[in-house]
C-alpha cells in the first residue's frame, strides 16, 4: 500500500511536486498518509485534497490539517464536477486498480492533467529474477511475494507509453527515476519508476513548471 | 495530554423574543418570550474567536459536560468535551443549548403559555430543525461572538450543523456534522411516525392535555423502547443480550423472559421520568420535515468557506453512511472542501456517543488543522503535527 516508503518514494515526491504550479488545485488518489499533499501544500501553497481508503492512512492526514475523503478510488472520484482540479495525481496506486482506463478517464474529466507515477515492471532487476530464477520478481521496488502485493497490473514504461497512445493521451512530460535518481538512458530497463504528465490528445498543453530534477 | 473533567457546571437561561419582538418561525407562526437553556464550557477568548457549538441530538439537553450539583452522571457528551478532549476547554469556547421544542429548560410544549399561564400542549408552534438554529443563533449573538469556531453534533446535533451552515455560512468557520443525514428518508420518518403513534395512541395523552393528570407513560415509555432498537446494532444487541434470560428460563407467560426485553422496559420506563411526552412528538416532527436535499443545502451561489469533517459509523443503520455520502456528493459537487471518515464501530447509530477514542482523534487534529490554517505564523500547539517538515519513522511504517 501506499504507506510504505522508501528513499525512491521520496524523491518521486519532490518530482511530482516540481511538476506542480503554484497554488495549483490537486486531487491525490489514494494519498496514503498525506505525504506527498503536505509536500505540496508547503512547497507550492497549493489546494490539496486526498482520496484514501485505509483507517490509519486517513486518521493520518487528518493529523497532517488535509482535507481526505475515505473510500475508494473509483467512487470517490465520480461526484466531482468537471474540471475540478488543476492536477490529479494517480502515483503508485495506478497498479492497484482494475479499470485503468476508466480511472485516467475520469482523472482527466475532473482534471486539467493527470500525473500517473508507477513500478517499472520490466526494469532489469525484474527480468534478471524472472530469467533467471523463473520466479515472480521480489526487488526492493517491488517488495511484495506475488501472494501479498497489492498490485493487480503489472505494466512496463513501454506498455504504459503504448497505453498512452491507444488512448489518445498525450504524454506532457515524462521522468524516469532509477537506483540513484533520474535516467534518460534504456529507461525500459533501467528504471523503477516512471513518472508521466498527461492531458488527453487535442487538449491546449497546459502551462507546467519543468519537473525538478534530483 | 492528560484528559480532565470541566467540574461542576449549571445551566443558565437566555430569554428573549418578548412582545413585540417576537420570533416569526419557518411555519410562519410567532412565538414569544423564548427562552434558550445553555451551558459553557472553558473560556471564549479576547477576539471571540474559539467558541463552538455543540448540537445536541433527539433527547439531548444543555448539559453536554461535566456534573450537575449532587449528580452523578455527567453530562451527554462529556467523554468529548473537557480539558485535553477532542472539544478542548483549554482552547476552546464551548456551548451547548437546550433545543426550542425541548423540556430541559428551553421553551417547549410544556413551558406556560404566556397567554393562558398553562402548559402549551398542542398550542405550541410546530418547531424545524431551522427554527432550532435560529434560536441558537439569538444565544449566539447574546454571547457576544460573530463568527463560530465550529457547530458539530451527532444525529440530530449533525442535523443542526448543517442547518447551521446552510442558514449562516459567513458565521461558521467549521463544521462537524456526525452519524446524520441531509434528509430524513422515508425510513427514518416511519419510525417516528410509529414513536408518535405510540404516544398519541395512549388515551393518558390526552391530545396532549396531560399536564394535570402525569405523562401518557405506556405511550411514551413503547416510543423509546422503538428508538432504542433503532439505536443499536444487530451485533451490538447479540454482544449485550444474545438470547440470554432474565431468569434463567421460559417463564410460559407474556412477562420479561429475556434480558433484552427487560432492557427496553427499563430504557422506556427511566425515559418517563426524565422527558416530555409532547417534546417528543414535535421534536421527531422536526427532524422528518428536516431535508436541505437539491439546492435547500448552502442555498445561493456565494462562496463557502466553511471546512467540514463528516463522520459515520459502519454498522448505523439508522443514519447510515450513505446519508452521509450524500452530504459529502454535495460538498464535492459546489466545490467545498471536505473530509470524509467511516468510522468502523459494531454499535450502531449509539456509536457516536461510545467510539470515542477514534473520534477524539479525528476531531482533535481537525480542529487544530483548522487553527493552523487560521494563523500560519502560530503553530504553538503541544503535540501538533500540523507543520511537520519531514515524515517521522513512524510515518515511513506500514500502514496496513
Amino acid at each position: 500500500m501506499r504507506g510504505e516508503r522508501n528513499m525512491e518514494a521520496r524523491i518521486d515526491h519532490r518530482i511530482i511536486c516540481g511538476m506542480i504550479r503554484e497554488r495549483a488545485t490537486v486531487l491525490d488518489l489514494g494519498c496514503g498518509n498525506g505525504d506527498l499533499m503536505s509536500l505540496l501544500v508547503r512547497g507550492k501553497g497549493a489546494s490539496v485534497q486526498g482520496i484514501e481508503l485505509d483507517d490509519e492512512a486517513v486518521q493520518r492526514c487528518v493529523e497532517k490539517g488535509l482535507t481526505v475523503f475515505q473510500g475508494d478510488i473509483e467512487s470517490g472520484l465520480a461526484d466531482y464536477p468537471d474540471g475540478s482540479f488543476d492536477d490529479v495525481i494517480l502515483n503508485q496506486s495506478m497498479q492497484e486498480v482494475k479499470k485503468v482506463d476508466f480511472i485516467i478517464g475520469e482523472s482527466l474529466r475532473v482534471g486539467k492533467r493527470v500525473i500517473v507515477g508507477f513500478p517499472n515492471f520490466a526494469h532489469i532487476c525484474s527480468r534478471w529474477t524472472v530469467f533467471f530464477r523463473g520466479k515472480a520478481p521480489v526487488t526492493p521496488h517491488l517488495p511484495h511475494s506475488w501472494d501479498e502485493t497489492p498490485n493487480v497490473r503489472f505494466m512496463s514504461i513501454r506498455d504504459f507509453e503504448d497505453f498512452c497512445r491507444s488512448k489518445g493521451l498525450r504524454v506532457l512530460e515524462a521522468v524516469y527515476l532509477g537506483a540513484r535518481g533520474t535516467l534518460t538512458c534504456c529507461p525500459n530497463l533501467f528504471a523503477r519508476n516512471a513518472i508521466y504528465a498527461l492531458s488527453r490528445q487535442g487538449d491546449r498543453e497546459p502551462a507546467f513548471p519543468p519537473a525538478g530534477r534530483e | 495530554m492528560s484528559e480532565g473533567n470541566v467540574g461542576l457546571t449549571g445551566t443558565k437561561e437566555f430569554t428573549f423574543g418578548e412582545p413585540p419582538d417576537v420570533v416569526t418561525l419557518e411555519s410562519g407562526r410567532k412565538i414569544g418570550p423564548v427562552t434558550v437553556a445553555y451551558e459553557t464550557y472553558g473560556r471564549l477568548n479576547e477576539d471571540r474567536s474559539n467558541a463552538i457549538l455543540i448540537c445536541h441530538a433527539l433527547s439531548g439537553d444543555a448539559h453536554a459536560a461535566g456534573y450537575h450539583e449532587g449528580e452523578t452522571a455527567p453530562g451527554w457528551w462529556d467523554a468529548m468535551i473537557g480539558p485535553g478532549k477532542a472539544f478542548d476547554t483549554d482552547r476552546y469556547f464551548v456551548i451547548c443549548s437546550n433545543v426550542i421544542g425541548g423540556c430541559k429548560g428551553s421553551t417547549g410544549p410544556s413551558s406556560p403559555n404566556p397567554q393562558t399561564g398553562k402548559p402549551y400542549a398542542l398550542d405550541f408552534p410546530v418547531i424545524t430543525v431551522s427554527d432550532m438554529v435560529n434560536v441558537q443563533r439569538y444565544l449566539i449573538d447574546h454571547l457576544g461572538i460573530d463568527r463560530l469556531f465550529c457547530v458539530a453534533g451527532g444525529s440530530m446535533g449533525g442535523m443542526q450543523a448543517l442547518q447551521w451552515v446552510s442558514s449562516y455560512p459567513e458565521r461558521v468557520m467549521s463544521a462537524i456534522p456526525v452519524a446524520t443525514t441531509l434528509k430524513h428518508s422515508p425510513q427514518q420518518i416511519a419510525f417516528d411516525e410509529v414513536i408518535r403513534q405510540s404516544i398519541m395512541g395512549d388515551p393518558a395523552w390526552r391530545k396532549g392535555n396531560y399536564y394535570d393528570h402525569g405523562q401518557p407513560q405506556n405511550g411514551l415509555s413503547v416510543a423509546r423502547m422503538i428508538g432504542h432498537i433503532t439505536f443499536m446494532s444487530d451485533t451490538s444487541m447479540e454482544a449485550k443480550f444474545s438470547r440470554k434470560l432474565k431468569n434463567g428460563g421460559y417463564g410460559f407467560s407474556l412477562e420479561d423472559d429475556f434480558e433484552v426485553e427487560g432492557y427496553l422496559r427499563y430504557r422506556g420506563d427511566s425515559f418517563v421520568k426524565r422527558f416530555d411526552a409532547n417534546s417528543y412528538l414535535y421534536i421527531t416532527k422536526a427532524m422528518d420535515y428536516f431535508d436541505l436535499s437539491g439546492d435547500l443545502f448552502l442555498p445561493g451561489k456565494q462562496r463557502v468557506d466553511s471546512r467540514f469533517l463528516v463522520i459515520s459509523f459502519t454498522s448505523d443503520w439508522l443514519y447510515p453512511s450513505s446519508q452521509s455520502l450524500d452530504i459529502v456528493r454535495a460538498l464535492k459537487r459546489r466545490r467545498i472542501a471536505a473530509t470524509y471518515c467511516e468510522l468502523k464501530s459494531t454499535w450502531g447509530h449509539d456509536a457516536f456517543l461510545v467510539e470515542v477514542a477514534e473520534e477524539t482523534r479525528l476531531i482533535t487534529n481537525f480542529l487544530r488543522g483548522i487553527t493552523a490554517t487560521l494563523s500560519p505564523l502560530h503553530h504553538d500547539f503541544p503535540g501538533s503535527r500540523n507543520h511537520e517538515t519531514a515524515a517521522s519513522p513512524a510515518e515511513n511504517r506500514r500502514v496496513s
